[in-house]
């Protein structure tokens, strides 16, 4: 699987998990209460130094990953250069990317351990109110694990397809790939329970 | 049913919601993908059933904002959720629940009819309320120029709700009682 994480370590990785989300969420609410242009012109430029601060390989591969945002720019821009109001749009723009840019900032410097441990603590709240948390920790470990079980079993499904037919796999090809995943899902409880299952939590 | 059979059930199709975000897709304008992800969305709904449905989404959308690259495309982490798009992808867990909800209240129907009827309602109205919600607060657009910007991807998912209603009742006659909107 692709990882969002950076691919140098940075400083900024042995921060604390919840303090940079923290920091996060006060950051995009400012963004969103300021309404000059400047301030966001500020804004983004030191996004872009944060983003350079590491190095030549950190900034590619961060800011690759906000090129998807570029038709959202084109658009707007248009938009407001055509109604005559471009500083309005220069300033969605900014406060689009600076906003994208600093969240992506935080994922590429935490492992998924650390948001793990974040969430955890999170959601201890709701384990006093009776929701089970180990079972979704179990889940999420198991989507992590099935995911790419899952997408290998689906293309040799449609690579089957493929051997049998002259069309192209559609649609159809997901009848089976559920029938898979749910058989799959059977298996799996199954050999839960015979390992005892959720029942273990309550006794313990 | 067994809470290890529904927690299984919920992982494995979040895990499947991701694998078809996998299988390689078309993105049209607005770097919105047109995959067969949001399919994955109304099959929750319509096979896993509401709550389920909806335990399931979340459980997705819950991952991607952890940093897992879930979303077509290898999308994720928390830039997801600052993006114009945010609103999709917030939206997905609510409609799953609504496509789930829809689907339990039209038993009377044939499978295919209930289940397309419902993959409409939650997966397209449900799901387009959420997003065009979330563009038009990230790009500053009123409502209806924020709908205007998504309504060249309506078709295609009108057509993935059809698709989804064919896809229920072909696994309905393959394993009837994993459907849990006629159990």
């Amino acid at each position: 699987m692709i990882s969002l994480t950076s691919p140098v370590d940075t400083r900024a990785h042995s921060l604390p998990a919840g303090g940079k989300l923290l920091a996060l969420c006060l950051a995009s609410v400012a963004l969103f209460a300021v309404r000059d242009v400047w301030v966001h012109l500020m804004a983004a430029l030191s996004v872009l130094a944060l983003y350079a601060l590491p190095g030549r390989i950190f900034f590619v591969h961060g800011v690759r990953r906000l090129w998807p945002l570029w038709p959202f720019v084109a658009v707007i821009l248009a938009w407001h250069v055509a109604t005559g109001a471009t500083q309005d749009g220069l300033l969605i723009c900014l406060r689009m990317l600076s906003a994208v840019g600093l969240a992506n900032l935080v994922t590429m410097t935490t492992s998924l351990s650390e948001m793990m441990a974040v969430l955890r603590r999170l959601l201890r709240p709701f384990g006093w109110l009776g929701v089970n948390l180990r079972a979704i920790e179990l889940a999420a470990a198991m989507v992590i694990r099935f995911t790419p079980v899952l997408a290998l079993k689906g293309s040799a499904l449609t690579m089957a397809w493929r051997a049998r037919s002259r069309r192209r796999a559609g649609w159809r090809v997901i009848v089976p790939f559920m029938v898979l995943a749910l058989d799959d899902a059977d298996h799996v409880a199954e050999a839960l329970r015979a390992r005892g299952g959720f029942d273990m939590d309550r006794t313990t | 049913m067994t809470t290890e059979r529904s927690v299984a059930q919920i992982a494995l199709f979040t895990a499947l919601i991701a694998a078809l975000g996998l299988i390689p897709q078309l993105t049209l304008a607005f770097g919105v993908p047109i995959t067969a992800q949001s399919l994955g969305i109304m099959l929750c709904g319509t096979v896993l059933g509401a709550w389920r449905g909806f335990l399931a989404a979340t459980l997705f959308v819950g991952l991607v904002a952890l940093g897992l690259p879930l979303l077509a495309g290898g999308r994720g982490g928390l830039g997801v959720f600052a993006s114009p798009t945010a609103g999709f992808a917030l939206g997905f867990p609510f409609a799953a629940f609504v496509t789930g909800a829809v689907a339990e209240r039209l038993r009377g129907f044939a499978i295919g009819w209930s289940a397309g009827i419902a993959a409409l309602i939650g997966g397209v109205v449900v799901l387009y309320i959420f997003g065009i919600t979330g563009l038009a607060i990230v790009l500053d657009r009123s409502i209806s120029e924020a709908a205007l910007l998504v309504t060249a991807f309506l078709p295609g998912d009108a057509i993935k709700a059809v698709l989804a209603g064919l896809i229920t009742a072909a696994l309905y006659r393959a394993r009837p009682d994993a459907v849990a909107s006629r159990s």
